[in-house]
């Protein structure tokens, strides 16, 4: 009785699903699927060419780097983006100072209360604080972006699939349309205040480039700073930004990978002892 | 409950024989994981992971607590006190890696501890409770699992809450009331988030619980073994303790260094990027998806996309159930007198070439975006999928002739077994 009934249930659903198959098969084969421009144009993101110091199992820090790009960020970046999840006192990891982290500080206004009176007011951050966003609040934020606001780039490299290469291709990439683009699809229109990016999903994003021109920074360790050497520079430090631990977390790996492959070791031969007792003599064991 | 020539704890100094006297908590011990329990000696390693299910629940417990404690859940925060986990608590990103890759280690065990009961049919006679208890947990694993991808309160978790709380909507009548009931609102939101916290904390209890059932009625018959055959006599038998403990040891071993490789240099390749974004209502992503262990199931729910007679979402809702619920019945729908897969020819043809590929395209279209052709590929094989186990596992149990089966397991491991009399102790051998 319980078979006949399971039968019947699974023909049923069976036949549910393979109408939903014939209907869907039918509009497949009459109904041309119209291809997307995103869908042909859209690029995978492949990262600089040299690749990134802490990429791969044994990666480190540039901490040189890392300084490079948390200059572009705040010279750059940060006129409209925020970055909540980090504290001005995180900046120690990057190998400044604690005195050079309290100065840096002192650079930052952050809304607070006047001691005295209670009211509101702006005072300099404390290595304690977090950095401020480029706006008091979200509507601002919206109103001035034409109304989006300018994600948080804390934890963007972790956001994006294959964030640190990403980022670097997306402020790299922007160019003009290609010309078969214009010719494959006619209805694609670059709308007023986008711009191309065949790195970004839909191809068309709202951000200017924002890394424009060749030494828009002027580094303080004397390297060059080309468009390419700020996008990666910026990429490296928003991966700290996304990952503090990261290379903490890689260099905790390898001690314990080394441990239990050695008390694998140990209780395989363990098992194998033991086992000798237990294992047939001279007898072929059927194999399961 | 055990065989009678289990061995007898004994103990050995003051303290344990005043414990067994007064609390025998030590030979409890001894008879169900020592050397009082007596398993059958050709198990092969893939009965290693029932034990490291048992393990990965208690490292989710352990290091669920931990990361309770510096949690808030509070829509406001939530997001934020999981970064402060990672970047502020001490070793808070190897407690929160462990535990979101943890989830992941919990499921693939048991996927693999499940289909191992599939073809070993683990479900028969007499083990029919042992594998209703599994299915249970394996349903109360899914739903702890489900409210915990919510608390992190990223764009998937939100995303997610929404489009499964909102398969209780295509439930005639009671639907939209019953999803605003669940979720104490109309949308997920603080109350939902609260109360997705409270039950994620006691259904890991709960599901400890149904694990120690489960091993409860496990020891009743004892363990199942490759061959199929039941224990006739202490030849076919092996103490658990040395014996499987050293092997569990063994895999356990290699199962944490590959685990902890995810955890240390692979941890959020299991997970999805949208959710390190802080939830918002007001965007969706483009593709929502549920983590890696529920596609398949989600592939079945999405390959119902024709309204017949009932709309294609209450089709999907149902399908999608029912492809769990269907475990609860093999007991009953799989009349085989032979249990293993390896002496049923016809079994093993359609579970190696038709169950196993078919879950894979499931799992493969449930991560896809709902796009053809992955939802024809998915609805082909969520076709296949109810055949096999609603028609072609009855069908074939009732017209299959199974391989003969070895006179004992003694006779299967050393080739003959002289202590066994013929007549004596045999089960009818069916044919």
């Amino acid at each position: 009785m319980i078979r006949l009934v399971g039968i019947l249930i699974g023909l049923g659903f069976t036949f549910v699903v393979l109408l939903a198959f014939v209907t869907g098969a039918y509009t497949a084969a009459t109904e041309d699927v119209a291809e997307t421009a995103e869908h042909v144009f859209h690029e995978e993101a492949h990262g600089p060419e040299a690749g990134y110091s802490f990429d791969g199992p044994f990666g480190k820090w540039d901490l040189t780097q890392l300084q490079r790009g948390y200059q572009v960020y705040k010279e750059v970046c940060a006129a409209c983006h925020s970055l909540n999840y980090v504290a001005i006192r995180d900046l120690e990891d990057l190998g400044y100072s604690e005195a050079q982290v309290k100065a840096e500080a002192a650079t930052f206004q952050v809304p607070g209360v006047n001691p005295d009176t209670g009211e509101d007011e702006m005072r300099q951050a404390l290595p304690t604080d977090y950095f401020p966003s480029p706006y008091p609040n979200a509507v601002a934020a919206s109103a001035a972006n034409g109304g989006k606001i300018p994600p948080d780039l804390s934890l963007m490299v972790k956001a994006r699939h294959d964030g640190s290469n990403y980022l670097y291709n997306l402020l790299t990439g922007y160019q003009q349309p290609p010309a078969e683009l214009a010719e494959e699809f006619p209805d694609f229109t670059i709308p007023v205040g986008g711009y191309y990016n065949p790195y970004f999903s839909s191809l068309v994003i709202g951000m200017p480039p924002p890394i424009s021109v060749d030494g828009q920074v002027t580094y303080a360790d004397g390297t060059e700073a080309t468009i390419s050497q700020m996008s990666q520079d910026v990429s490296a430090f928003l991966t700290w930004t996304a990952e503090p631990k990261l290379i903490e977390r890689k260099s905790t790996g390898w001690p314990v990978l080394g441990f239990l492959l050695f008390a694998t070791i140990l209780a395989w031969l363990a098992k194998k002892q033991i086992w000798a007792s237990a294992k047939p003599r001279n007898a072929s064991r059927r194999e399961d | 409950m055990s065989f009678p020539w289990a061995k007898e704890y004994q103990p050995q100094n003051g303290l344990t024989k005043f414990l067994d006297e007064k609390l025998p908590l030590p030979r409890f011990v001894y008879n169900a994981v020592g050397a009082g329990y007596p398993v059958p000696r050709n198990l092969s390693y893939f009965w290693n992971f029932g034990v490291l299910a048992g393990f990965f629940l208690v490292l989710q417990i352990v290091t669920g607590v931990v990361l309770a404690m510096h949690y808030a859940a509070n829509t406001q925060v939530a997001f934020a006190s999981v970064e402060h986990i990672m970047r502020d608590v001490n070793w808070g990103w190897l407690m929160r890696y462990t535990h979101a890759n943890g989830a992941s280690f919990f499921f693939v065990v048991v996927y693999i501890h499940i289909f191992r009961g599939l073809f070993y049919a683990s479900y028969k006679p007499p083990r029919e409770m042992i594998w209703l208890l599994g299915v249970t947990i394996f349903l109360l694993m899914m739903a702890t699992a489900f409210m915990g991808y919510v608390l992190p309160w990223g764009q998937m978790s939100f995303w997610g809450a929404q489009v499964i709380t909102g398969l209780f909507e295509a439930i005639p009548l009671i639907g939209p009331p019953l999803k605003t009931w669940l979720l104490g609102g109309f949308a997920p939101d603080n109350a939902a988030l609260n109360r997705f916290f409270s039950l994620h904390f006691l259904l890991p209890f709960v599901i400890l619980g149904c694990v120690i059932l489960h091993i409860w009625a496990l020891h009743i018959p004892g363990s199942s073994n490759p061959t199929g055959v039941e224990v006739k006599g202490e030849s076919d038998t092996l103490p658990f303790h040395p014996y499987y403990t050293a092997k569990d040891g063994f895999g356990l071993g290699v199962a944490l260094i590959v685990f902890m490789t995810f955890v240390f240099f692979l941890p959020n390749m299991l997970g999805h990027p949208d959710n390190y974004i802080e939830a918002n209502p007001l965007s969706t992503p483009a593709h929502i998806v549920p983590e890696w262990y529920f596609y398949p199931f989600y592939a079945i729910l999405r390959a119902f996309t024709f309204d017949f007679i009932l709309p294609a979402k209450l089709w999907g809702v149902l399908a999608m159930f029912s492809s769990i619920l269907v475990w609860f019945f093999l007991p009953w729908l799989d009349k085989s007198p032979v249990r293993s897969g390896h002496y049923r020819p016809l079994f093993r043809k359609f579970f190696w070439f038709g169950l196993i590929p078919v879950m894979a395209v499931l799992f493969v279209c449930g991560g896809a975006p709902a796009e053809e052709p992955y939802v024809m590929i998915s609805q082909v094989a969520t076709a296949y999928y109810f055949l096999h186990f609603l028609v072609i596992l009855p069908i074939i149990s009732s017209i299959e002739r199974p391989d003969p089966l070895p006179f004992s397991i003694t006779e299967a491991v050393l080739g003959s077994d002289k202590k066994a009399v013929l007549g004596e102790n045999a089960e009818p051998v069916a044919v």
